[in-house]
């Protein structure tokens, strides 16, 4: 098939950055997204341009760096896929499809579509851990953890932190990234130990990077690709208030 | 300490708090206007009467502002730092399906205060003596404003707007003070939508009647 890319460009953090317009032709409906943009960079490098920057590394939905605005839609159209899995045969002939980078004060651009999501790691460094010594491996039978809760507490710990929620939500707020966090460790016995200061310290760093708060409109819910639930937030609010 | 009573998870509970304690008082002044579709204007004056003058209502009163300031200047302060945190705006509109009117709440909010501002002049500052009226025949006072139309306009347009409110702020305030629950939380929601749309109509149809039936 053959598509219209628009796609965002800009130098550098500081530069101005503008839509540049490519045709792409006989796009094989085969190909993934991260495909077909390779096959556009390797075009550019064979015309002497600058080819797109793009943020991937694992090309199969668990590392979380693939995220770009796609048509609207944090990762495209197509509900709980990553960019790298979003499959070509959901577009159609004749396409337009306009890509950007995440937009967020706490994610600035770093070229092209690429986003820097340190801030991620900041949030992450603060609390998403267990201090406690664990010695050798004990006979994980010992602690008995409700199936639901160890459930509940696997659908949190599976979020990649692509940061398509910040993406999303109109406030730029990462409650949803950050309730996984907070929900994956206060849900089982070896998090709920440090339940108080981990949500408290995570909560304090959010804010003091710049993330906008939540009004539970639920778009990052809608986008999250790995399905991270509102409820999880609910949650980092109960833990919150919990912990003073 | 400022990191707790300002964070933005703290603000919010706030907010919902306040929020709540808002929506409360709605069913008690919208029982009140009922009165008014009354033809004998006694019990609803001395309806109002006793709210202006009982101490306990009087303790109530005084949350009811601090609640109203509270909810309004950090709801204020909480969209400006939700503006901040997206300076540069995607240029592709977004396609995310979420919540309709939650997108709306600033200016939802904003519009009801503005009809809170002319509803204070028409009766409240009446009753402070800051604007001539009679205090105590505000039955007679109600029924001739809601012989002008234009006044019936702009009511009944910031009662469609504060149900747009209320649509998304019932439940949402339950989901950030965290209660949310298997079985509850959607019980909840119904409960939200059935007030979120009677209450307000319920003083649009007392505008109404009295307007075009009276
Ligand atoms: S919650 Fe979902 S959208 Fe947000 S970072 Fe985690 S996986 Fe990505
Ligand atoms: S490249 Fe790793 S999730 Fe897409």
């Amino acid at each position: 098939m053959n598509l219209t890319l628009k796609i965002w460009r800009q130098k550098n953090a500081k530069a101005k950055g503008n839509f540049v317009t490519y045709k792409m032709e006989n796009v094989s409906p085969a190909m993934s997204f991260l495909e077909m943009l390779d096959a556009l960079n390797e075009k550019l490098v064979r015309e002497n341009e600058d080819p797109v920057a793009f943020d991937h590394d694992c090309r199969e939905g668990i590392c979380g760096s693939c995220g770009m605005y796609i048509n609207g839609h944090p990762h495209g159209p197509v509900p709980a896929v990553t960019t790298c899995h979003l499959s070509m045969r959901y577009f159609s002939d004749g396409d337009t499809i306009r890509i950007e980078p995440w937009r967020a004060r706490a994610f600035p651009v770093i070229k092209d579509l690429i986003v820097d999501r340190s801030a991620f790691d900041r949030i992450q460094s603060e609390g998403g851990f267990i201090s406690i010594n664990t010695g050798s491996a004990p006979e994980a039978n010992l602690i008995p953890v409700r199936k639901a809760d160890a459930d509940t507490a696997f659908d949190a710990s599976i979020c990649i932190g692509c940061g398509a929620c910040v993406a999303a939500c109109k406030n730029a707020s990462a409650m949803l990234f950050v309730s996984a966090r907070v929900s994956q460790y206060a849900l089982l016995p070896q998090g709920r130990t440090e339940a108080r200061e981990r949500v408290r310290a995570m909560v304090s760093i959010m804010d003091e990077l710049g993330f906008g708060s939540c009004s539970n409109t639920g778009a990052c819910e809608a986008e999250c690709p790995k399905e991270i639930k509102l409820t999880n937030i609910a949650r980092l609010n109960r833990e919150y208030h919990k912990a003073y | 300490m400022n990191k707790i009573l300002f964070s933005s998870v703290s603000m919010k509970f706030v907010m919902a708090l306040a929020g709540l304690f808002l929506l409360l008082f709605l069913p008690v002044h919208l029982a009140i206007n009922l009165m008014l579709l009354k033809n004998d204007p006694e019990p609803f004056n001395s309806a109002a009467g006793f709210m202006s003058s009982f101490p306990v209502i009087k303790v109530i009163e005084v949350i009811l502002f601090a609640a109203l300031l509270i909810h309004l200047f950090y709801g204020i302060y909480l969209q400006i730092r939700n503006w901040i945190a997206r300076p540069a705006r995607y240029t592709t509109g977004t396609r995310t399906k979420v919540s309709f009117f939650s997108k709306f709440m600033i200016w939802t909010g904003l519009s009801v205060l503005t009809f809170l501002i002319l509803h204070f002049f028409n009766f409240f500052f009446i009753k402070l003596g800051l604007v001539p009226g009679n205090p105590d025949d505000f039955y007679s006072h109600a029924h001739a404003l809601f012989k002008i139309p234009a006044y019936n306009y702009i009511y009944l347009a910031c009662f469609v707007l504060l149900g747009l409110h209320l649509f998304h702020a019932f439940s949402s305030a339950f989901q950030t003070l965290g209660l949310n629950h298997r079985i509850w939380t959607p019980v909840v929601k119904v409960f939200a939508r059935v007030w979120s749309i009677g209450i307000p109509a319920g003083f649009a149809l007392i505008s109404l009647t009295l307007w075009l039936f009276r």
